[in-house]
């Protein structure tokens, strides 16, 4: 029962990220490469009807972590206190900047909200690096010293950052070196999936320029994760030997890399959604694969005294899994059916769809 | 650990205070709007369908607040609330859980159709869309009211050795006898702040003699809508939910009445009077003999039980407060009863329009059922304190063990400061949207 509502919440929590972060990442690109009102308009257009819905998957991951893993839920929310809290700050930042730049048509007003848009959807794809990056790197649960918990069952505080940025100072804190260097991949990452849902969505001008963004950064991106792939070794000395033992694992990261090699045909393809497809897939695999390289683990000890939380001994009883499992398949199916007329109504490009003025 | 704990609750009551101002605007006014857009087709009058879109607009920048300031809740159990999340989030994440799926996702996905899809649709399935809307909206406020019963009145579960509780049976949690009456007069109260909206802008379009025949619209129905509800918010829903405070919190009931001592041969309902603390007592009291007792019981001699009777330990922790939200809310609905009345009788005598100083009444009372409403939950919220569960857990023992006074004092600066900007944002463009009006626009 813990591993069906930990794939629940893993494919929920997927599904978010690539949802919310096309519009992440389409934020990241409106930042940088629109520079016309036409543009600007455009890209808030082709998120406009999507952008809450895609938060919503935030909240029910949220709801179902709550509920199926309350111990962990509990003790990771309060020991990334300030991070998560300034997320929350960010999240309602861009919210309104996407929202309130159509209300009032003055250039002042619109580049006040155009910049909390661009650059909260900026710090937002960093910061949710950062996140897997401490769930990667684990942390001093239990804020042992000298052997012993300072705290009971597993509760920590982790400061934003240590004077070293490093991650394996025994005083640890949630920007490091590694968990900073993941950020840049899931930013740059976004952009490259904020990009190809411009592509998708509309008939923007910057389409052709931004086909070509897309390749460039997908060389980065390629160097990012080679180069995150041989620091690894530096974190976790065996990261591979879940893969090892369930061969069955490695169609994560071959979807994943599927998903990088597919976009290098950016210029190639004939249907604008195809790119999309493949940034998808590079998301998802990724995704899948570093989650799984620590499984059963959720957040992994730092220390050799408190042990790591895992999906075993976070979780509620087994009624409350059990009974759960009803109402969320009714849920779920309800879901695919929104989401289905949402998109379906929605299909095709943006351009003729009203949006900020209403 | 007095500080701190301080600083969270402040931080939670300020964030969900300021949250729960848009839910209750976003909850009536989807019923509005849903008999806006039904008015029109069943009649064909344009006007009705333009109602119905510029309340929309209205109702899209109330949702997009409501969203904001709603995501922070949620983390806010496991930030703020570590020990109590651990604790219970087998019983209230479940149903925290089924209001993210149930009612999040059909209302966020409808209400896009719902805002940019009139062209798209067709006029049967917009309406359609809007009730969509219009029932996510009021599944999240009953998923909410049942996280909420199980904290007033827990029910359905058992205490694991290791003292966290969980869930035992899933039913339970909803024939919690707190539900339904809780339930419903929260609803009626949303309508009656979404019925004096409504009701409130018309009379400001035909006092300043603009948009007339729109402002003629919302004023009736906003006072037709406004009536059922200051009635149904009162009796029998406030009755129902007065009583199950009476049975189920006897203490904090007599803390919101104002009973220090039980009174023999039956309870006086207090009107006006300020509470003691020091000598246990009220100042400048005004009473009314044996009604208390009727109200609750239907009995004149029946006994109702003052503080006296309880321990300290278990005594509301702000008797004050309580007794305050408490007669604030009634004294408030009575305001509203009363001005409904008249203004539904001055409209079947056909004078509504011309009764300016009614409409002088309506425009001002638009705060109003937002002071009504709030003071209703601090009366629920302080009522149950010192405990969050119920007789179960104390407030002192959910903080989490690790965030410090000042890191929460940080936070809670930091929301003061981004919702005071809402704020200002959503009065300066509400406004900017009330000032431009409804819009006349030709059906194909």
């Amino acid at each position: 029962m813990e591993i069906f509502w930990y794939i629940v919440l893993m494919t929920i929590l997927t599904v978010y990220v690539i949802l919310d972060g096309y519009d992440f990442g389409a934020g990241i690109i409106h930042l940088f490469f629109a520079k016309k009102e036409k543009d600007k308009v455009l890209i808030t257009k082709s998120i406009g009807p999507f952008w809450d819905a895609n938060e919503v998957w935030l909240i029910a991951g949220g709801g179902i972590l709550f509920f199926a893993f309350p111990t962990l839920y509990a003790i990771s929310f309060s020991g990334f206190y300030l991070p998560l809290i300034m997320i929350l700050w960010l999240l309602i930042f861009r919210a309104i900047g996407l929202e309130l730049r159509g209300q009032i048509h003055n250039k002042i007003w619109e580049s006040i909200w155009d910049k909390a848009f661009g650059i909260s959807s900026l710090l937002l794809a960093l910061f949710f690096g950062v996140a897997l990056g401490n769930v990667i790197r684990g942390v001093n649960l239990g804020m042992v010293t000298d052997g012993v918990a300072v705290y009971e069952d597993a509760y920590f505080i982790l400061p934003l950052w240590n004077s070293t940025f490093s991650p394996q100072a025994e005083h640890l804190g949630v920007i490091d070196w590694f968990t900073l260097f993941l950020g840049i991949v899931s930013v740059v990452a976004l952009m490259i999936h904020g990009a190809n849902w411009i592509i998708f969505k509309t008939n923007s001008e910057l389409n052709p320029k931004l086909k070509k963004t897309v390749f460039n950064l997908n060389i980065v991106l390629l160097i990012l994760v080679i180069t995150s792939l041989s620091v690894w070794h530096i974190i976790e000395p065996d990261p591979f030997h879940n893969f090892i033992e369930n061969p069955w694992m490695f169609i994560f990261p071959i979807i994943c890399l599927v998903g990088l090699f597919g976009m290098f045909k950016v210029k190639q393809f004939k249907k604008d959604g195809t790119g999309f497809l493949f940034s998808s897939l590079f998301l998802f695999g990724g995704l899948t694969s570093t989650v799984a390289s620590i499984f059963p683990k959720v957040l992994p000890s730092t220390n050799d005294v408190v042990p790591s939380l895992d999906i075993y001994n976070t979780s509620t009883a087994e009624y409350g899994l059990s009974v759960g499992v009803y109402w969320f398949i009714i849920a779920i199916i309800l879901v695919a059916v929104y989401m289905f007329v949402q998109y379906r109504v929605f299909s095709g490009k943006m351009d003729d769809v009203g949006y900020g003025e209403h | 650990m007095e500080d701190m704990i301080f600083y969270d609750r402040l931080q939670f009551a300020f964030t969900i205070t300021f949250h729960y101002l848009f839910p209750q605007l976003t909850m009536g006014l989807s019923l509005m709007i849903v008999y806006f857009k039904w008015k029109f087709l069943r009649t064909n009058e344009s006007m009705f369908n333009d109602a119905a879109k510029f309340w929309m607009k209205i109702f899209a920048l109330n949702f997009a607040m409501g969203v904001v300031t709603g995501i922070p809740m949620e983390f806010q159990f496991g930030t703020n609330w570590a020990k109590f999340s651990e604790l219970t989030g087998g019983i209230i994440g479940q149903t925290l859980a089924m209001e993210g799926m149930f009612s999040f996702f059909l209302e966020s996905s409808f209400l896009g159709l719902f805002l940019f899809g009139e062209k798209l649709l067709g006029q049967k399935l917009h309406f359609l869309t809007g009730f969509l809307v219009f029932l996510g909206s009021w599944a999240s406020g009953y998923l909410i009211i049942a996280t909420h019963s199980w904290m007033q009145h827990p029910v359905g579960y058992e205490i694991l050795e290791n003292g966290r509780y969980v869930l035992n049976n899933f039913g339970d949690l909803f024939s919690n006898p707190w539900l339904i009456p809780a339930f419903l007069h929260n609803q009626m109260g949303s309508v009656i702040t979404s019925s004096f909206i409504v009701a409130g802008i018309g009379a400001f379009y035909i006092l300043s003699k603009k948009n007339v025949a729109f402002g003629k619209l919302f004023l009736k129905t906003g006072v037709i809508f406004g009536l059922i509800s200051s009635i149904l918010v009162a009796f029998p829903t406030g009755d129902l939910a007065a009583k199950n405070v009476a049975k189920y919190q006897p203490a904090a009931f007599a803390g919101m009445e104002g009973i220090f001592e039980t009174e023999e041969g039956g309870a006086e309902i207090v009107l006006i009077g300020q509470p003691d603390m020091e000598n246990k007592r009220l100042d400048n009291k005004i009473a009314v003999p044996n009604v208390l007792s009727f109200l609750t019981y239907q009995r004149w001699d029946a006994e109702i039980k003052g503080l006296n009777e309880f321990d300290e330990s278990v005594h509301p922790t702000n008797v004050p407060g309580l007794y305050y939200s408490y007669h604030i809310m009634v004294g408030l609905g009575t305001v509203f009863i009363g001005l409904m009345i008249l203004a539904t009788i001055q409209l079947f005598r056909k004078k509504l329009y011309q009764t300016k100083w009614i409409l002088w009444a309506l425009l001002f009372m638009i705060p109003f059922p937002y002071i009504a409403n709030t003071a209703g939950w601090y009366t629920a919220e302080l009522g149950r304190q010192p405990w969050l569960v119920y007789d179960l857990l104390r407030t002192v023992d959910g903080i989490s063990p690790t965030v410090s006074s000042g890191n929460t004092l940080f936070t809670l600066l930091g929301f003061v400061g981004l919702y005071f900007l809402l704020g200002l944002l959503f009065l300066l463009l509400a406004g900017k949207i009330i000032n431009k009006g409804p819009e006349t626009s030709k059906i194909d």
